[in-house]
């Protein structure tokens, strides 16, 4: 899978494990979000001049791991040593002060302050009390001079593109004499040789002596820049290894694992007509994107059939739900058509009046009104018609909402409740009961068991095959692969806005879907256009 | 407090609702260990408190409507000065009927509302900024049409003498009192009107939508409410409901006066968050505000009959907006 052989950056030297102590070492590092455990005694170790890769499906753990490190959750059981010694940083400073420097996905800096008072954000250089500015700026010129990097330091950060940003949360990084600098997927808004420049900084950063925490869900980075590979998986490791005795086929088999429980019981499912048709469908989530989130995407639902969209962060998968649910307004392009008519892609309110409805992947920040109650929620969508010329009937709404329900087996003390009360899983049962509520043709789920406790789950589970049952067309996005698996009748696979991959339900396997899904085309499944 | 605890989301107001009455239950209590010499249990004593608090219940209705959607109104203080100057200069001087200075001078309001509505919901021009331009912008028209001058019954001849005219039959309406002279007529508008915003916010709609908005406006445009639509419809209504407390000031002044209703505006909001409602939006309610405006209302005339000197009073005031949010504050922000 390696065909070059080691690249020139590989640093196999360190391997050992025998030589000057770990930077960073993790050991049984175990945390739980409220009763979901989220890491499982994971232990890691980064070495002196290495970049470490930690690789996982979605909700594997890793965000919640570097978090820890960079001292962002400072709940958790185990230890954490650095160069040895054991510490345990409570806050971003604390961390920072260790060496550790993590550079989120989303950009901790400043927009309106200039890069140089960013890079010093936090620790200005002052005298008596003020900032010396030219101090700084000469600082600031140094370490971007010594890396060879243009960037006027003067310029406020909302001016730079999203790479020099990048570059500069890495310089803010260094300037702090960070030791061991963890970036999650800092490649996703780079173009090619943005990232070249990246790796080229990498290297430099392995030369003297930095340890590098990377997290990426390209292949082909972990290729070229991985010396090794730690693996988790539903906040467990499965195993770490130098990234040469790890090819692909080996990762991916580390990533998904063997065991598939048959606890999703999908029925086979009574298709009826085509329902939903897209052809080459792209969605741009602002005007000013240089590349569209969703591009020339072309599938199609049929009645009663649930069709899985496999990806990974940065696939466009949910763009591709918001867009055809209108919620990017008429920013799409290319044609979509529900039961043989075309779809006006407008604005969500006309999505729903012909017959769409969107489960959004954050119940809390786009899927519920959480001051509101149970009732208000699952009304909310539906309100056109249940306020027939203008005046709402608040006992129908009451009755309304209890249906649903009992449909649903909606657990709360009263349907008055506020949303906010309620658990997770009772909170995305209001939030399908809104939908359901619009009698839609086409059902959009994002992450729809993402956050809730197993006995929902089986309730979700059991609705959508009641769904089907029923005729109703499901487009479904999770990043659970086990559970795409089980409940879609058909799969395709996104990668970077493309597809990569369709597969029926009988040839899809967990490995073939996560290989599209980190951007192999060739895979030998994948079926032509023509056949869509 | 029945008023409160059948608002749209009566469940969820009983505790702000129980909290608000508390707090008019110490103020009247209030009055009643300080009654001045049994001045507090005069009829003429409420009478009079009411129809003060009025005008500022009637702005108060309307920043309801725009507080639960998230936002604020700070223009109602001038758009009260711009339609008293309108509505007398109609009245008065051009001797024009109520039929049609009245329904002039509200659609005046919903304009000025209406407009920042506008610059909020299509230009994203934050509340705040948006009417403050409206404030500003109002205040600078009520002085243009007014040439800066209170427009009362004395009206300029073409020779710059000047004339008297009566006082127009709508003004003595408006400021006129019923049932034996024991009740404003003002104080029954202000009823009117909390009714009117209570029935659409918890039987209408358009109220329910605004809850929505306020309580997360991304979730609420996801589920097909016209968010900017609804949201510039309460900028309207709040502005037509300042052009009535317009109507109010101008009849009880018997003058348009184009300095009137200054700091107006704050009085509103302070009655708004006494009352409970938060201004982040999303949650409260009309019967929320009656009660903050009758606690506002009697705490002036407690302490006015008391001769407690205005600055005193302010600074009390005050110091009860800052117990009354924090007694109003949630466990969780």
């Amino acid at each position: 899978m390696n065909p070059e052989g080691s690249p020139s950056l590989t640093g196999p030297e360190g391997l050992e494990g025998t030589c000057p102590p770990p930077l960073v070492r993790m050991i049984g590092i175990s945390k739980r979000f409220g009763p979901v455990p989220v890491l499982r005694s994971v232990d890691v170790e980064v070495r002196r001049g290495e970049v470490l890769i930690l690789a996982g499906e979605n909700g594997a753990g890793k965000s919640t791991l570097i978090k820890i490190l960079g001292g962002v959750h400072t709940e958790y059981e185990g230890d954490l040593e650095v160069a040895g010694r054991r510490v345990r940083p409570r806050s971003p400073l604390e961390a920072n002060a260790l060496g550790i420097a993590v550079i989120y996905q989303e950009l901790s800096l400043v927009p309106s302050l200039s890069v140089a008072d960013n890079i010093f954000l936090g620790r200005p250089l002052t005298r008596r009390g003020f900032v010396r500015d030219g101090e700084q700026r000469r600082e600031a010129e140094r370490w971007f001079r010594q890396l060879g990097i243009p960037i006027p330091v003067t310029a406020p950060v909302d001016t730079l593109s999203i790479a020099q940003q990048q570059l500069t949360e890495i310089v803010k990084a260094l300037s702090r004499e960070a030791q061991v600098i963890v970036m999650d997927e800092p490649t996703s808004a780079l173009n090619a040789p943005e990232v070249d420049r990246l790796f080229g900084l990498i290297a430099e950063l392995k030369g003297r002596g930095c340890g590098i925490v990377y997290i990426t869900h390209k292949m082909e980075e972990i290729e070229r820049i991985g010396d090794r590979i730690t693996v988790l998986r539903d906040g467990e490791r499965v195993g770490t290894a130098a990234a040469a005795e790890l090819p692909p086929a080996r990762l991916i088999e580390w990533m998904v694992g063997r065991q598939m429980d048959a606890q999703f019981p999908r029925h086979t499912p009574q298709m009826g007509e085509e329902r939903l048709r897209l052809e080459s469908f792209s969605v741009r989530e602002s005007p000013s994107d240089p590349q569209p989130a969703v591009d020339g995407v072309s599938l199609s639902v049929r009645a009663g059939e649930i069709v899985g969209v496999g990806g990974l962060q940065g696939s466009g998968a949910s763009q591709l739900f918001l867009g055809l649910f209108g919620a990017y307004g008429r920013r799409v392009g290319g044609k979509a058509w529900l039961d043989g008519r075309p779809l006006e892609v407008v604005s969500p309110r006309a999505a729903i009046r012909q017959g769409v409805a969107l489960l959004t992947s954050d119940r809390k920040a786009t899927g519920l009104v959480l001051p509101l109650s149970i009732t208000a929620n699952a009304t909310l969508a539906d309100l056109p018609r249940l306020s027939p010329g203008g005046w709402r009937r608040p006992a129908r709404e009451v009755a309304v909402a209890e249906a649903l329900g009992r449909r649903l087996s909606l657990r709360a003390a009263s349907l008055g409740l506020e949303v906010n009360a309620l658990s997770g899983g009772n909170q995305q049962k209001v939030a399908l009961a809104k939908w359901l509520q619009t009698e839609p043709r086409l059902l959009l789920l994002d992450e729809p068991t993402r956050g809730i406790d197993v006995g929902a789950k089986r309730d979700v589970y059991a609705l959508m095959n009641a769904l089907t049952a029923q005729g109703l067309a499901i487009l479904l996005i999770t990043s659970e692969l086990p559970e795409l698996l089980a409940l879609s009748d058909r799969i395709v696979v996104l990668h970077r806005g493309r597809v990569t991959a369709r597969m029926d339900r009988g040839a899809a396997t967990p490995e073939k879907v996560l290989a599209a899904a980190m951007g192999a085309t060739a895979e030998p499944t994948v079926v032509s256009q023509e056949t869509l | 407090m029945s008023a409160a605890s059948s608002t749209p989301l009566g469940r969820l107001g009983t505790n702000p609702a129980f909290r608000a009455g508390l707090a008019l239950a110490l103020v009247l209590l209030l009055g009643v260990v300080f009654n001045a010499d049994g001045a507090f249990f005069k009829v003429g004593t409420h009478r009079d408190a009411l129809r003060h608090t009025s005008v500022f219940g009637i702005l108060a209705c309307g920043m309801t409507l725009v507080i639960i959607t998230g936002g604020i109104d700070l223009a109602v203080g001038s758009v009260v000065a711009l339609v008293a100057v309108v509505f007398s200069l109609m009245s008065i001087h051009w001797g024009w009927s109520p039929a049609v200075s009245v329904p002039a001078s509200l659609l005046m309001g919903a304009a000025c509302g209406g407009a920042a509505g506008m610059l909020t919901a299509w230009f994203r021009i934050q509340p705040f900024i948006a009417t403050l331009a409206m404030m500003v912008f109002a205040r600078g028209l009520a002085k243009t049409l007014s040439d800066g001058m209170k427009v009362s019954t004395a009206v300029k001849n073409a020779d710059g003498t000047y004339r008297y005219v009566d006082v127009p039959a709508v003004f003595r309406f408006i400021d006129n009192r019923i049932l034996d002279g024991n009740l404003s007529v003002v104080t029954v508008i202000f009823v009117v009107c909390a009714l009117l915003t209570w029935v659409v916010l918890a039987r209408h709609r358009w109220g329910r939508q605004l809850y929505a908005i306020g309580g997360n406006e991304e979730a609420a445009r996801l589920s097909g409410v016209p968010v900017d639509r609804t949201k510039i419809l309460a900028y309207a209504v709040c502005g037509a409901l300042a052009a009535v407390a317009g109507l109010c000031q101008a009849a009880q002044e018997q003058q348009g006066d184009p300095e009137a209703g200054a700091g107006y505006e704050l009085t509103a909001i302070a009655i708004v968050v006494i009352g409970g409602t938060t201004l982040s939006g999303g949650r409260g309610g009309i019967g929320l505000t009656l009660l903050g405006t009758l606690t506002i209302g009697y705490l002036e005339k407690i302490l006015s009959i008391n001769a407690v000197p205005e600055a005193s009073r302010l600074m009390l005031t005050g110091a009860i907006i800052v117990v009354a949010v924090l007694a109003q504050r949630r466990r969780r922000g």
